[in-house]
């Protein structure tokens, strides 16, 4: 079972600090919901940065960033 | 097409591009008239605009300032052209205008935003580095209550005249702007004939500067407050190369122009009381923390349909008219025939910043997201 994490709209740096958290929990998959492309980019960064694969899908208008290790 | 441009934009090339340009472009906006080591300041410029509303009536400091004006309607552009203008609000609003009431307060009393910060230390003033360390202190504070879970809540989805309604301000503005109406007589909307207020580029060039600034900004998420906050929360230099990147280009640049003067003392629009150069934007960096944005930011988003950010913008220029009419803004420097007099803010501006503390401390342990 995936991991959720809902970042929708929070402002900024939380969704990436719930994500970080999740990160470091080490539980994967991890899916990240966030409702703005600046968090979409900011989560797929941090991600990106701590060596996970990253796999992002639109959903409506929001996203879900699946990360794997 | 699109989504490569997002990938560029979203890069360390783009972020450093923004930080660019608004380097290049500020001392330029100097040389065609703005005021010293004030290319661009978005408190100073949004405190301008309340003082030509009539919020304050100090003279010297009126103008509708065009590229506040700009930096919303050129990220509503790009916002609008890339599809990521999208209408939302709700998340503490009563809290973001009083942030943004306490982060001007925090601003005027060092006079100036973090962005004239990096500008005036790029001109030489040395003050600017007092006021940048103030800012590291309150941003590194504000990192303490976000470890700690401290959140603003969340915004919700909103209907479009909520996402339209800053941009709507911004362009009611630049009507009163071109048609200067004067509503009583010797009443607003005034404009500055003399001091900083007075001192402006030609009106399509500080718009087209903003434009630009403003749609770059909003496509590189560009903010002076989340640079120093990411280096500090997870060590992460992104956003520091672009706020880095304005301080080099603006300084190569002011060297070239010949408008770099090195020195603490009696700086243009400036003073020198260390103490509250530091506590001033202390109080401005904690607040624009809390509040996710520095100023700059603040117009971008909301140019991008953030009604929390307006509401922000709007408590900066409701906090100037305050700052100025209860006299709580730092006074520059004065040099008289030889003679230094150190400026500074007065004991309600001192008094008014430590409030101001108080209050984004009291936030930072209190505001918590609440389950459903």
């Amino acid at each position: 079972m995936a991991k959720v994490v809902d970042a929708r709209g929070l402002s900024c740096p939380q969704p990436v600090i719930l994500a970080r958290q999740a990160m470091e929990e080490g539980q994967f998959p991890i899916e990240v919901l966030v409702d703005t492309v600046t968090s979409r980019e900011n989560v797929r960064r941090a991600a990106e940065r701590a060596g996970l694969k990253v796999q992002v899908e639109a959903v409506g208008d929001e996203f879900k960033l699946t990360l794997t290790r | 097409m699109s989504e490569r441009l997002t990938r560029f934009f979203a890069s360390r090339w783009g972020i450093l591009l923004a930080g660019a340009v608004i380097g290049l472009l500020a001392p330029l906006l100097q040389k065609a008239g703005n005021p010293t080591n004030m290319g661009i300041c978005v408190a100073c410029f949004e405190r301008d605009i309340a003082g030509a509303l009539g919020l304050h009536r100090v003279a010297t400091v009126q103008y509708i300032r065009p590229e506040i004006i700009a930096f919303v309607l050129g990220s509503l552009i790009a916002a609008l052209l890339f599809r990521e203008f999208k209408p939302r609000a709700g998340s503490a609003p009563i809290i973001r205008f009083f942030l943004g009431m306490f982060a001007m307060v925090g601003a005027l009393t060092f006079l100036g935003c973090p962005w004239r910060a990096l500008l005036r230390l790029a001109g030489g003033d040395l003050n600017g580095l007092v006021g940048t360390a103030g800012l590291v202190a309150g941003i590194a504070l504000g990192v303490v209550f976000l470890k700690r879970g401290y959140s603003m809540g969340r915004s919700r989805p909103a209907p479009a005249p909520v996402g339209w309604m800053t941009p709507a301000i911004m362009l009611g503005l630049l009507l009163l702007l071109l048609f200067r109406p004067q509503f009583t007589k010797d009443g607003p909307i005034f404009f500055s004939v003399e001091g900083p207020g007075s001192k402006h580029a030609p009106l399509l060039i500080s718009l087209a500067a903003g434009l630009v600034i403003g749609f770059l900004a909003q496509r590189t998420r560009f903010c002076t407050m989340g640079a120093l906050r990411d280096v500090i929360l997870m060590r992460d230099t992104h956003l520091l190369s672009g706020a880095g990147a304005l301080f080099v280009v603006a300084l190569v640049t002011n060297l070239a122009l010949g408008q770099f003067k090195l020195g603490f003392a009696a700086q243009p629009i400036a003073h020198s009381n260390h103490l509250w150069n530091f506590l001033g934007m202390a109080l401005a960096g904690l607040a624009f923390l809390l509040a996710g944005g520095c100023p700059g930011r603040q117009l971008f988003l909301s140019g991008e349909g953030d009604g929390d950010a307006g509401i922000f913008v709007l408590g900066m220029i409701f906090g100037a008219g305050f700052a100025h009419n209860w006299a709580l803004t730092g006074v520059p420097d004065k040099l008289a025939e030889g003679v230094l007099t150190v400026g500074g803010p007065g004991p309600y501006g001192q008094a008014a910043v430590l409030i101001g503390l108080a209050f984004c401390i009291v936030l930072g342990f209190t505001m918590r997201e609440r389950a459903r």
